[in-house]
């Protein structure tokens, strides 16, 4: 029987996919197939679009103690026994149709990815996009997406350290929502996701199996979201507290010899996590979907394998060695069921009450069609790039003014209101808390800390993919080396329109030829990476999103430093350009021409073997003990970068030269590779020398001290007007 | 001296309190679980912070019939110590070990907040090492802290200075712009009338070393070990 369109839509295959399934099996498949092949050639695990592209990007590292690919994520070297594995995952549509337990199941996925590794969880950042605030659905959507977060990280005692927030229309409608978590392992305890011989079992723990979340792969993920009316039942509905438990009960499973294998559950549910598990251990798996424990009496196969309830693991657990294992799990109160046992073979065959309903090649349900595309830049790109930023009209507002406005940008000013909701304490461990560049952790019982930070300018990235996607590589790994840390791996979490049209797809090709340009360029590998596709708001395709997460390594976690300002009479520096202001090329993708003249145009650049020397000296300058503050400068250019380093040190700067006729440029232009440190007068010599030697240029700009700040002749405005812009911006514009 | 720190499923602040206690400042500390109910072995007991049972239907409401508690309420019979932080403190006053509730936060988010807390209080044996009108600087991080019990209730805690902390600015001055939850009063920790059962809602075991921000939090746990050290001598 033909399959109608109606069905295929479900599912979100084409009816080229479908002939290719027959095509494979050399039959029709039976309706429970089916819905195994469109979860598992959805774009969310089959990574149809992405896949060629992802191929080409750095993996490779000494670092490396897990290759990325062959399980979950990468694992890093950390050295002194301790290793790291961290990734990015969004849950952008669920968010856009149910924000507070969209954002919260999001949460609670990539803490299952990473402790499947066998890693305690030690760290969340979140990076999140929306429209504009002054919108009322955008503030419900964001006061439910924080609101997700704070509930799920705050009640399963992991800390919430850091991340990021952006507002532009671009993503009205269909927010971002981006979830990272590190995990932390002892050297030579990582966990496979995988199984060791015919005959291990397997088996699941955590929750019953409901009927929620059933077609979020394929439905949510892999399309665009606009074109369902009501999808809300796709959307599942989290439980931290089962999660903690589900934690501990599993990292403790990991010590039983019996525990050979640990899987998360996550989208596609058992099916993708169960057929993903055989793959890997190249066996075959029998499944006995009725043994699943079940929320609701009368569910399907089809519902019970496609069901995306939250909470539940997968364990590959030697024949015979499973005693404890139900003991340890009752002591935890978590169900814990046998569904099935690897087999020798190729097959994964499905029995429901003795009878089997399934039996299919993993390979051909694992080996997802990739799409090869060539993308063309189009013109009106070469048109947006070749804006002549020249003739933007100076402003009659004086320029102090407009940096109290550039201040109270929801896009620039504190976050404090947010992450005060999440608890960024617990585990004892945070060193510096969220509102710098990069968040710092000590590692208990080691010298040693990691810094983690998120970033990704949509703007810059819409304005040329390529190096908009090398400079958010650059501007994330600089957030680290202002700390001190030195980057050792990247995860990618892609947030990209419409594959199928062919400006998404130029997007696409010229973004992760930059994330492979810059990643080489650092010398580091991505060790996870996540896509999130169909993102589009009110038909049009969002500003490409390539949200890289960085982590770096500080050999002595007491040496690092943070971006407020210390002390009267310090010499305030910058790293990374030799005069103090900006040009008129800097204004390309800028947040002042967005803010002040609602334009998104000009010409991104990016000077690699800049970036590259300049945070090596900035490093190497906090390692020595030069410099008291560290901090990039990024969104708003140097006038804010200033004033963020005075307000958080909560004292007075005096920049001494003059910005010119093109004050605006000069003071909010956010030329890259720009790094402001701050030190004692005894060290600026030592610090010359060490930027010399590396070629990399330096300007003193001026003193650290007093209650105001000053930048030339533009601007003298107290301190406390700066602080109080600064502070209470986001509160004001977010305000119903 | 030896501390038991209760584990309930959703606590989460445990591993803290045995690195402040044991790892910081080197005492003997075991974890409890919830089903146990042999705490002789114990001089002190900790209830950490966290979700226990996730929190459902109220905080504190169901870990108040667990087996470990029933244990904890003879304990602090026989004059034990036994402090409450956070969630172990709504688990005390759900129990009845301590009066009051502790209601949403008045502005009905959660906060993670450093709060300066006014010692109101330094003749207990939880803050005998600080001095009377010092504040100390730990953090807070919890949705349900607002603090409340009758007007009888709260003159009794204020005349008999069972009241042991309040949350004041870094200068020691209590006000309600600086009341993080609406507490009534400002407080943030009470003691019971016998001495010897505390709860506070911010986390002391967070503020244990400089490097993580502070290390102030550890006055209450000293305080703890002299005193119990002198009474096991």
């Amino acid at each position: 029987m033909p399959v109608t369109q109606e069905t295929l839509d479900e599912i979100a295959l084409s009816r080229d996919e479908y002939e290719a399934i027959i095509d494979r099996l050399g039959r029709e498949p039976e309706p429970l197939e089916l819905g195994l092949f469109g979860a598992l050639w959805s774009e969310h695990c089959g990574y149809k679009h992405t896949k060629a592209l992802l191929r080409t990007l750095p993996s490779s590292s000494d670092r490396l103690l897990v290759a990325p690919g062959a399980e979950n994520a990468g694992v890093v070297d950390l050295g002194d026994g301790l290793a790291v594995c961290f990734k990015i995952e969004s849950h952008n549509h669920p968010s856009a149709v149910e924000p507070f337990e969209g954002a919260a199941t999001g949460v609670g996925g990539i803490i299952r990815d990473i402790f499947a590794m066998g890693a305690r969880p030690i760290a969340l950042l979140n990076s999140l996009r929306f429209g504009q605030p002054d919108d009322a659905r955008t503030r419900y959507l964001l006061n439910g997406v924080i609101g997700g977060i704070s509930s799920y990280g705050n009640c399963i005692g992991i800390p919430d350290v850091g991340g990021e927030i952006f507002f532009s229309d671009t993503y009205k409608g269909n927010p971002l929502v981006n979830a990272m978590c590190v995990g932390l392992i002892e050297n030579g305890k990582m966990a496979s996701a995988s199984a060791k011989e015919p005959g291990d079992l397997l088996m699941l723990v955590g929750a019953d199996t409901g009927r929620d979340g059933i077609h979020g792969a394929s439905g949510l993920a892999s399309r665009s979201f606009e074109e369902q009316a009501e999808m809300r039942s796709a959307v599942q509905v989290g439980n931290p507290f089962l999660e903690k438990v589900l934690i501990e009960a599993c990292i403790e499973s990991l010590d039983l010899p019996g525990v050979v294998g640990l899987q998360d559950c996550g989208a596609a549910g058992i099916t993708s996590a169960a057929i993903e598990m055989a793959e890997r251990s190249g066996m075959g798996l029998k499944l006995t979907i009725d043994d699943v424990p079940r929320r609701e009496e009368g569910m399907t196969p089809y519902e019970v394998m496609l069901s995306e309830s939250q909470e539940r693991m997968l364990l590959a657990v030697t024949h015979g060695m499973e005693g404890p294992v139900f003991d340890l799990f009752e002591k935890w109160d978590l169900d814990a069921t046998v569904i099935g046992e690897f087999e020798l073979g190729e097959n994964v065959r499905i029995y429901d009450e003795g009878v089997e309903v399934s039996s299919t090649p993993v390979i051909t349900l694992t080996d997802a069609p990739e799409y090869k595309f060539a993308g063309v830049k189009p013109q009106w790109l070469t048109d947006l790039q070749n804006a002549d930023l020249s003739a933007t009209p100076i402003p009659s507002e004086s320029p102090s003014e407009i940096l109290l406005k550039m201040l109270a940008s929801p896009n620039i000013a504190s976050r404090f209101p947010i992450y005060r909701q999440y608890d960024y304490h617990v585990q004892t461990n945070t060193v510096v808390e969220p509102g710098g560049d990069a968040a710092v952790l000590r590692l208990k019982g080691s010298k040693r800390g990691i810094a983690v930070s998120t970033d990704c300018n949509g703007r810059i990235c819409y304005l040329d993919p390529e190096i908009g996607t090398a400079i958010a590589v650059a501007e994330a790994c600089r957030n680290l080396s202002v700390t001190g840390a030195l980057p050792v791996a990247l995860t990618d979490g892609l947030n990209f329109g419409n594959p199928e049209t062919p400006d998404v797809q130029f997007q696409l090709t010229e973004s992760i030829a930059g994330m492979g340009r810059a990643a080489d360029a650092f010398g580091i590998p991505i060790v996870s990476g996540n896509a999130s596709l169909y993102n589009q708001s009110q038909g049009t395709d969002i500003f490409p999103t390539p949200i890289i997460g960085s982590l770096g390594l500080l050999k002595d976690v007491e040496k690092h430093v943070t971006a407020g300002f210390k002390s009267d009479g310090d010499v305030i520096i910058m790293l990374g350009a030799d005069s103090a202001w900006d040009d008129i090329d800097g204004l390309a993708g800028s947040e002042y021409l967005d803010l002040i003249h609602g334009k998104v145009e000009g010409q991104p650049k990016l000077d690699m073997d800049l970036e590259i020397r300049t945070q090596a000296v900035c490093r190497d300058a906090i390692e020595k003990g030069l410099v008291k503050s560290g901090h990039d400068v990024s969104d708003g250019g140097l006038a804010v970068a200033i004033t963020e380093s005075a307000v958080i040190g909560g004292i007075g700067a005096s920049i001494t030269a003059a910005p010119g006729e093109r004050w605006d440029a000069a003071m909010f232009g956010e030329t890259q590779s720009r790094i402001i440190v701050s030190a004692t007068s005894e060290n600026l010599s030592e610090i010359e020398k060490l930027a010399q030697v590396s070629n990399v240029p330096m300007v003193a700009l001026g003193t650290v001290g007093g209650e105001s700040l000053s930048f030339g002749d533009s601007i003298t405005l107290p301190l406390a007007d700066a602080d109080d812009a600064w502070k209470n911006g986001f509160s004001r514009a977010t305000a119903d | 001296m030896k501390f038991g720190i209760v584990v309930f499923p959703g606590t989460w602040s445990e591993k803290d309190t045995h690195h402040a206690v044991n790892g910081v400042l080197g005492q003997d500390a075991e974890y409890i679980w919830h089903g146990d109910e042999a705490l002789d072995q114990y001089d002190a007991i900790v209830l950490p912070g966290g979700f226990s049972y996730g929190d459902f239907l109220r905080c504190g409401a169901i870990a108040r019939f667990s087996p470990v508690m029933e244990a904890v309420r003879n304990f602090a019979d026989k004059g034990g110590p036994v402090v409450g932080i956070c969630n172990g403190f709504q688990v005390l006053c759900e129990s009845g070990l301590l009066p009051g509730v502790l209601m949403r936060n008045d502005h009905l988010e959660f906060r993670c907040i450093w709060t300066d807390l006014k010692v109101e209080n330094d003749t207990t044996m939880f803050t005998s090492t600080a001095t009377k009108g010092q504040t100390l600087h730990i953090p807070m991080s919890h949705g349900e802290g607002n603090y409340q019990a009758d007007e009888a209730t709260i003159e009794k805690l204020e005349g008999n200075g069972q009241v042991v902390f309040r949350y004041a600015d870094a200068a020691g001055n209590v006000t309600p712009e600086i009341n993080p939850n609406g507490s009534i009063n400002n407080i943030a920790g009470i003691i019971n009338e016998r001495g010897n059962v505390m709860g506070m809602m911010p986390h002391p075991e967070k503020a244990s070393e400089k490097l993580i921000g502070g290390d102030d939090g550890n006055v209450i746990f000293k305080s703890m070990i002299e005193n119990i050290v002198a009474t096991l001598a």
